[in-house]
């Protein structure tokens, strides 16, 4: 496991940072609670949110999350985190102030603490069945791309699927079961840009219904959320421009 | 994808063209509003008789009414997406929304009657 800051011995100021932590345990409490917990650091040091967590987790052994990569790659821990979606794993916790409070990704279910079920959220990412379709056949080789095409990949093939987008869309909490959501958005988005798909009719005409793709209504909470800085709502306005150039 | 989600509730029950219709209508809706306030700063003292004028005239009882038309279909659809956000028992969502649509159609006959009597 990576870099667990080891606080040395008669460190010098000691910092105290609050933590409010949303605790679920579904088979055994009622309803779900949030519980205080209190982290002393040296005043000189930082350290990652989940690194905090796993401190945390030292205290109170039944405390459950998610993590893997700590790198910002596998998109496990993913968290609401003073009321916005991050991922813990690349949050230093100075800059979360001295009081943070920590939920699961809200719009998906509890499986216990802050450990969600993806389901519904990979559920929509099939959907949008992310993978080139051909219809030709396959050269000897390889499909070619230029590098022209290439780059029109940029900004949509970084998502690492964590769902912090998705789960801060108010048009995907109350409508988790029609509308797509921004990540799964942007990644139809992604393959609707590769030169090398040859779908872009069939994916555009199951995109015309009242919800898959039109229950967006430009929040944006995706774009602020994205930990990768990608940009969701722009994907889903260039499907949007690519339906109607289609449909007019 | 499964079914297409649909609704005969909807205003055009299409994704693309109750979106295009939402835009569309909001730049007409844009354009009356600020016609008329335009017209307002640059007739500091209006009096009834110009303000009566230029409600008789042909051409702005035309833009009237693309405005009150736009208003509806702008609303309907804006109101539609609010119902179907937030009210899920199926029977009280198609009350709410039925009572919508009559209001709008309401407004919209009551105002031609207003812009014809004037």
């Amino acid at each position: 496991m990576a870099n667990i800051p080891e606080i040395p011995a008669g460190a010098t100021e000691m910092r105290a940072v609050q933590f409010s932590i949303y605790r679920y345990t579904p088979e055994t409490n009622a309803k779900p609670y949030m519980q205080d917990y209190v982290l002393k650091i040296p005043k000189n040091k930082d350290m990652m949110l989940v690194q905090a967590l796993i401190l945390l987790k030292e205290q109170d052994e039944t405390l459950t999350f998610r993590h893997s990569c700590h790198e910002g790659v596998c998109g496990s821990d993913g968290l609401n985190v003073n009321g916005k979606n991050m991922l813990a794993c690349v949050t230093h916790l100075s800059q979360l102030g001295d009081k943070v409070t920590v939920r699961p990704l809200s719009g998906l279910p509890v499986i216990r603490d802050l450990v969600v079920d993806m389901a519904p959220f990979y559920g929509q990412y099939e959907k949008v069945k992310p993978y080139l379709i051909t219809h030709t056949e396959a050269p000897v080789k390889e499909r070619l791309q230029s590098p022209a095409e290439r780059d029109k990949l940029d900004g949509l093939y970084e998502c690492i699927l964590c769902a912090c987008c998705t789960s801060s869309c108010p048009s995907y909490w109350w409508n988790p079961d029609k509308f797509l959501g921004p990540a799964a958005l942007l990644w139809l988005c992604r393959f609707l840009q590769d030169s090398r798909d040859e779908a872009k009719q069939e994916r555009l005409a199951e995109l015309d219904d009242l919800f898959s793709l039109y229950r967006c209504r430009t929040i944006m909470n995706c774009t602020s959320a994205c930990p990768k800085g990608l940009n969701p709502a722009e994907a889903i306005s260039k499907i949007r421009r690519m339906e109607i150039e289609k449909s007019a | 994808m499964v079914n297409k989600l649909t609704s005969i509730t909807s205003l055009t029950r299409n994704g693309v063209r109750d979106w295009l219709v939402q835009r569309v209508t909001s730049l007409i809706l844009a354009v009356y509003i600020l016609f008329l306030l335009g017209y307002l700063v640059f007739h500091p003292s209006i009096e009834f008789f110009a303000w009566q004028s230029l409600f008789q005239s042909t051409a702005f009882r035309v833009f009237s009414v693309l405005f009150l038309l736009s208003l509806m279909w702008h609303a309907w659809i804006g109101m539609w997406t609010i119902v179907t956000d937030y009210i899920k028992p199926a029977d009280i969502r198609l009350a709410v929304i039925l009572i919508i649509i009559i209001a709008l159609f309401a407004y919209v006959i009551w105002g031609i009657d207003i812009l014809w009597s004037a």
